[in-house]
């Protein structure tokens, strides 16, 4: 259904596709929704201690907010905006969340448990993760933004909290052995890393005018 | 100090430096951080959380007897997130031009974790009056810090506070652009914990305050 989506704007017009890595590249990098935008905090410092378990929330997240930002793109087109409710947004938006996280877990469940078992925690940790309602607001913001437009985002912006979340795991196993003064230890010294983090990525700037 | 003995008094004061939220529990410093680059998109920013904390904690408390378990967290998100719809209508109607910077954070607030914390760790389990304070003191506690670190961050980004120029500004002002960018909001939040742990840490000590 999504690539029938896709599929008839790539072939009218070629620069269509070029438009779309633009979008995916500025929400991956430049405007990452973790290091430009500070979303998705609070899971990031609690979850990235550890390498195998921030690759598994990175990809849930890359997942759940590919598919919400689209359903969110959908009800808010065709139904909140006809029937004058846009208003209420933010509660129709974060109950497509909650229930598609649910739908999620369910599925997993039922057809793949050993998946659940890896994931499971993660999975409805994901509902309070700003990142998620963050993107779906964000993407309204941009209001040329259609459907192939906003699961792109969507993706994009999951991926960039994955790159960061990872990047951030990697450093933090090899730092766990290192003396750190007591009062910066934790979430301090995570918060001066991500800091440093975020000036490589303010270079990725140029890349996208 | 009788204020100070009941429950909800103590709630209050302990949320502003003991329990803070932003740094003894690195809570919900997602939604508000990104509008730290100018005081007053912060006081704002910061009256809509205590707001929503207070009152939805409030409303929680009140109901905590008449939601069923199950559903808990769900009715708890739908609370918040009315009380948020109200500080947004405000904002978009008060003050325009700072919505449309400040917009998507404003509805980001739902699912800033202090407030929900707080109703799960707090108001589903104790009395209205208590909960309020509880409410507000978490939303207090968590803007003393960002308003410290937007101080930092305008005065060196820009120069201004509250959009007026600092005095002799010309004469020894220098621009520092990485206050502007977000990375100097993390820099300033790690150096504000800093502070605050290593304070909290030497008082515990010492033997001092529990």
């Amino acid at each position: 259904m999504i690539l029938a989506a896709i599929q008839p704007v790539v072939q009218s017009e070629p620069n269509v596709l070029a438009q779309l890595l633009v979008i995916f590249l500025a929400a991956a990098f430049t405007e990452n929704i973790l290091l430009a935008r500070f979303l998705g905090m609070c899971s990031f410092l609690a979850i990235s201690r550890q390498m195998k378990t921030s690759i598994g929330l990175g990809f849930a997240v890359v997942f759940v907010t590919t598919f919400t930002a689209a359903i969110n793109w959908l009800l808010h087109t065709y139904v909140m905006v006809p029937l004058g409710i846009v208003f209420l947004e933010y509660i129709i938006f974060i109950v497509v969340i909650a229930a598609f996280v649910q739908l999620v877990e369910m599925i997993i469940e039922r057809f793949s448990p050993s998946l659940y078992f890896s994931l499971g925690i993660f999975l409805p940790l994901i509902t309070v993760n700003c990142a998620i309602l963050g993107v779906s607001l964000f993407m309204l913001n941009k209001q040329s933004f259609g459907l192939p437009e906003s699961l792109i985002f969507g993706f994009g912006s999951g991926i960039g909290w994955l790159i960061a979340i990872v990047l951030m795991a990697g450093i933090r196993e090899q730092i766990k052995e290192d003396k750190i003064p007591p009062g910066l230890r934790g979430a301090g010294i995570t918060l001066i890393i991500t800091g440093i983090i975020a000036l490589a990525f303010v270079a990725f700037s140029g890349m996208i005018k | 100090m009788a204020f100070k003995d009941t429950a909800g008094g103590k709630a209050l004061i302990q949320n502003l430096w003991h329990e803070n939220p932003v740094f003894r529990q690195m809570l919900g410093i997602c939604s508000t951080l990104a509008v730290t680059n100018l005081l007053k998109n912060t006081l704002l920013m910061c009256g809509g959380l205590i707001f929503t904390a207070g009152l939805s904690s409030l409303t929680i408390s009140l109901l905590r007897k008449t939601i069923p378990k199950q559903v808990r967290m769900m009715v708890q998100v739908l609370i918040i997130a009315a009380y948020v719809i109200i500080v947004d209508t405000f904002i978009r109607a008060q003050f325009p031009d700072i919505h449309k910077t400040i917009g998507p954070y404003v509805g980001l607030i739902i699912t800033n974790c202090i407030i929900m914390g707080r109703a799960e760790a707090f108001a589903s389990k104790n009395p209205a009056w208590p909960s309020l304070l509880d409410g507000i003191g978490a939303g207090l506690g968590y803007s003393l810090i960002l308003v410290i670190i937007a101080l930092v961050r305008e005065a060196l980004g820009f120069g201004t506070l509250m959009g007026i120029p600092l005095p002799a500004r010309d004469v020894w002002w220098y621009q520092w652009t990485i206050m502007v960018m977000p990375p100097g909001a993390f820099f300033m939040l790690a150096l504000v914990a800093w502070f605050g742990n290593a304070t909290l840490l030497k008082r515990e000590k010492n033997g001092g305050a529990k």
